[in-house]
């Protein structure tokens, strides 16, 4: 069997899974959605059809399990959020065409070489940190739960740092590429420009206020150092350098130090000062209130879950009881209706879709290409562990999106464009193989 | 550089797996504490999309049922209770805003439907997975209206409590406590509930139920425990003789019978038998025997009727108290030094308190000749497809012999024939009682009791009353109103048991 058809064939069983995940949505909740709306899982498994025969046509020997891993998560995604509210679906969904298109156009547009990107390393780095820095601009840039993530401009808003996040790691891979023996010998002048990399990630920190996405370049970073230089050395010092910087931000920024209490202490017995309000009141019902609520949900799925469409996220006037549900924290909404085992089910296909990563890049046949794949994989597990590990408490909060299944535009089309640029190095590995 | 590239693998993984550790934590390990957090809306509003099932009364009258009301895309079943504060201490209240109580909360498996067999269990599995409203199952308790409403009404405006059992099974008949409050007010006018007041205490507390939270001093009442420890233990006999000097010497103290408000005829008696100091509830007499069986040996009785632990009724444990020796507020357990001193306690003083679950108890034990049942509201359990299950009666072991039972029996008609207790005599009916007056330090009023059982051949209804604040004695306050309620129930029974 050929690569493409084996994907064919697992697209089929993600497209069943998605139709089944529409028709029990609708049966729970029949009295507030038509049935048109079960078209949803048609015209998704079109689409996806759309990509495979792209991909048919310009990777035909790449991986087979990273677009239908992408296409169930996507799905997963778009179930809950049309379960959350059938509006913002309609959006998602037009979200995920344009994903698509981004996927197909960066295969078409890539598909005879992609290492000529190694020559435009500086654009992409340029470009990462405008991407970067965007949101910090005054007019544009919008701050959200305090965190300065996102830009606006009319209508339209999107978190720029994500596609910044893939430029970055471009950048990176290019750079440390090129400089990889002359770094591996560790002189001081070589630090010049990672000094530079470590100084802009503590800039994005504290011009946006958000210790999540900081972690994550940083982390991406450091993984890419590491890969290229072999020296455990650097990421032991990038990472005192990193928690210094972040113990400096935590002493000079209120909002990371109410992160970092919200993560030690989300329940108070006594009531105390609450910004905004004049009353005292417990810190589960002031600063830790969404964080507390979102654990409630997790908690409320148990093992086997509510079941799609039968959670409980409004209260009986109507009202929601978890803020930013279909965005930061979509996974408690997750938890509570599939419950333990889904959300295990759901972080293997996590775990499956960074192995295969990974397995890419150990048989990719350049140091670029081995760079590139790891630094995107790493990325994608990294992000997937920082909103997660916010949402269950092992980390304190932040505000990113989670890879694939998070409503938000920009997160999906910087994941599709991630999708086709593993299953273009995929392809070269496997062709020349 | 593969090694590095599998070394960067190796702990994305890892990272990702802590997150399924730490999922597992809170959906397994944290989630039933989360679920108990006052303020996790979720699970509260969750319960109310139940169909919850109904509470009846053993007559078939609703006393709690559902008040259907679709908002925003769902049905929410919220609780109405048709007869108010009449069955509060027993039903209980199930609120959003305030959790729940009463049966509300111990029953509320049955009441979810969460109590099923396996095939129960894998129809509601089934109904959830199709998103069907899960139905509840509806549950008959043994309480008798009428009699519950004599009791109430013969409570009237006291603070005081009503507890009555049926002694061969431990059905509880009446439970009732005053002042109590309208359970419709909880979710919605909590300050109304908060708000009421009684002219006869001073701390009207309506929430508590008095009947088995409700800690007293029992006076005079626990001498029936005390003539039980003391026939049973072989040691003395109804026609047992003592001589009265109008106190004793405890502790090298006189203890002088005078105090005893209950005690009828003379100041001193001189020459009397045990079952003459019972009729008149003569206190030497009874310190006498407490300082003979020594505290260990009286508390050893006290505990085969159920005493130093909460009753095994089935009320939420938050709603009980265990019966015993208590200090600042703490009970005492019989290794402690300064546990008690018998000679007060064998006439229900010192240390020790009660609650009016525990004395009925006491005299239900003595009517089913020695045998305590386990005390229960729930009789029945009515389920969706009509099947009904039947709680069986539950024996909580011999507390005293049958022949001590008999004598016991003997000397508590005695008390109602010609004692102090005749107020409680009812035409016809042949009633065993025994009165008690507590005090509560010199110059305010006394805690009074009644506790009984009818007819003494032959019972049916064994009955505790405890009033708070009272000038008269157990004799002329409690005795009438445990009259009205054993009235009330051998009239309802008359016919099913001839």
């Amino acid at each position: 069997m050929s690569a493409r058809t084996r994907e064919l064939l697992i697209l089929i069983l993600v497209g069943l899974i998605t139709a089944t995940g529409f028709a029990s949505v609708y049966i729970a909740r029949q009295n507030e959605i038509s049935p048109e709306s079960l078209s949803y899982a048609g015209f998704f498994f079109v689409l996806y059809l759309i990509a495979h025969v792209v991909a048919r046509f310009t990777v035909p020997d790449a991986d087979s399990y990273l677009l239908p891993m992408a296409a169930l998560l996507t799905a997963i995604g778009l179930t809950e959020i049309y379960r959350l509210g059938p509006t913002d679906a309609l959006r998602q969904g037009l979200w995920v065409v344009i994903g698509v298109a981004a996927f197909a156009g960066t295969l078409i547009t890539l598909r005879h070489d992609f290492r000529r990107l190694e020559s435009y390393k500086y654009l992409f780095g340029l470009s990462a940190l405008g991407l970067l820095f965007l949101p910090a601009l005054p007019k544009i840039g919008h701050s959200v739960n305090g965190a300065r993530l996102w830009v606006r401009i009319g209508s339209l808003q999107f978190q720029p740092g994500e596609l910044g996040k893939i430029a970055m790691i471009v950048f990176l891979a290019a750079y440390l590429h090129s400089k990889q023996e002359v770094l591996a010998q560790g002189r001081p002048k070589d630090f010049g420009p990672l000094l530079a990399i470590w100084g802009c990630a503590m800039l994005v920190l504290v011009a946006t206020h958000d210790l999540g996405s900081a972690l994550l370049f940083f982390g991406i970073f450091l993984a890419i150092l590491y890969l290229a230089t072999a020296r455990l050395l650097y990421v032991g010092v990038g990472l005192v350098l990193f928690l210094a910087g972040s113990a400096g931000v935590y002493e000079t920024t209120a909002h990371v130090r109410d992160r970092v209490t919200i993560w030690l202490h989300p329940w108070t017995t006594q009531a105390i000062p609450c910004p905004g309000h004049t009353a005292l009141m417990p810190r589960q019902e002031c600063a830790s209130y969404q964080l507390v609520k979102s654990l409630y949900s997790i908690a409320a799925g148990g093992f086997s879950g509510t079941g799609l469409g039968k959670g409980t996220f409004t209260l009986p006037s109507g009202g929601n009881l978890i803020p930013d549900l279909n965005t930061d924290f979509i996974f408690s909404a997750l938890a509570q209706e599939l419950g333990l085992v889904g959300i295990a089910a759901i972080l293997l296909v996590f775990m499956l879709f960074t192995v295969r990563g990974f397995r890419i890049a150990l048989v990719a046949g350049d140091g670029f290409s081995k760079l590139v794949c790891a630094g995107l994989t790493f990325g994608f597990a990294l992000q997937t562990f920082i909103i997660i590990g916010g949402i269950v408490r092992l980390i304190p909060l932040t505000g990113i999106t989670l890879p694939f299944i998070s409503y938000g535009g920009s997160s999906v089309v910087a994941n599709f464009i991630l999708l086709a640029a593993l299953m273009l190095i995929s392809q070269r590995a496997n062709e020349a193989a | 550089m593969n090694a590095r590239v599998r070394f960067l693998a190796l702990s994305s993984l890892v990272m990702l797996a802590a997150l399924i550790v730490a999922s597992t934590y809170w959906q397994a390990w944290a989630a039933p504490d989360l679920a108990n957090k006052n303020d996790n809306a979720i699970r509260q509003i969750s319960e109310f999309t139940i169909d919850r099932g109904r509470i009846l009364a053993a007559d078939g009258t609703v006393l709690a049922r559902n008040h259907v009301v679709h908002t925003n895309n769902r049905t929410y079943y919220y609780r109405r209770y048709p007869l108010g504060a009449l069955t509060a201490a027993a039903v209980g209240y199930a609120t959003q805003n305030r959790s729940r109580t009463g049966l509300e909360r111990s029953a509320s498996d049955y009441l979810t439907g969460a109590d099923q067999s396996l095939a129960g269990a894998l129809k509601q599995i089934g109904d959830r997975l199709l998103g069907s409203t899960i139905h509840g199952s509806d549950i008959r308790l043994s309480l008798n209206l009428s009699a519950q409403r004599a009791a109430m009404n013969a409570l009237g405006a006291n603070c005081g409590a009503a507890v009555a059992i049926e002694p061969a099974t431990g059905k509880v008949l009446v439970l009732a406590s005053k002042p109590s409050y309208n359970p419709n007010d909880v979710e919605n006018h909590y300050g109304r509930v908060l708000g009421i007041k009684s002219p006869s205490c001073k701390s009207a507390s309506a929430l508590i139920d008095r009947a088995t939270q409700g800690l007293y001093p029992p006076g005079s009442a626990f001498k029936t425990v005390t003539a039980a420890a003391a026939l049973d233990s072989g040691k003395y006999t109804p026609d047992s003789s003592f001589y009265d000097p109008g106190y004793c010497i405890d502790y090298k103290q006189r203890v002088n019978n005078f105090t005893n408000h209950d005690q009828q005829g003379p100041e001193s008696f001189g020459n009397l038998p045990l079952s003459k100091a019972f009729e008149f509830s003569v206190n030497s007499v009874f310190c006498n025997i407490g300082n003979a069986l020594g505290i260990h040996k009286l508390m050893d009785y006290a505990r085969r009727f159920g005493f130093g632990d909460k009753p095994p009724i089935d009320l939420p444990s938050s709603s009980l108290q265990a019966s015993g020796l208590y200090s600042h507020g703490r009970l005492l357990s019989p290794s402690e030094d300064g546990f008690g001193d018998p000679g007060r306690v064998a006439f229900g003083q010192g240390n020790l308190l009660v609650t009016p679950l525990q004395m009925a108890m006491v005299a239900a034990t003595v009517a089913n000749n020695g045998v305590l049942m386990r005390p229960h509201l729930v009789d029945e359990v009515i389920r969706r497809n009509g099947k009904v299950d039947k709680l069986a009666p539950q024996s909580l072991g011999r507390v005293i012999k049958p022949e001590t039972a008999a004598e016991l029996t003997q000397m508590m008609e005695a008390v109602v024939s010609g004692g102090t207790g005749t107020a409680a005599q009812i035409p016809g009916v042949r009633v065993a009682g025994k009165t008690g007056t507590a005090e509560n330090g010199p110059g305010r009023p006394n805690t009074t009791w009644f506790i009984a059982f009818a007819p003494a051949d032959a019972p049916r209804v064994a009955v505790a009353v405890v009033l708070e604040n009272q000038t008269g004695t157990g004799g002329t306050t409690a005795a009438p109103i445990a009259r009205e309620i054993m009235q009330a129930i051998l009239a309802s029974t008359a016919n099913s048991n001839p």
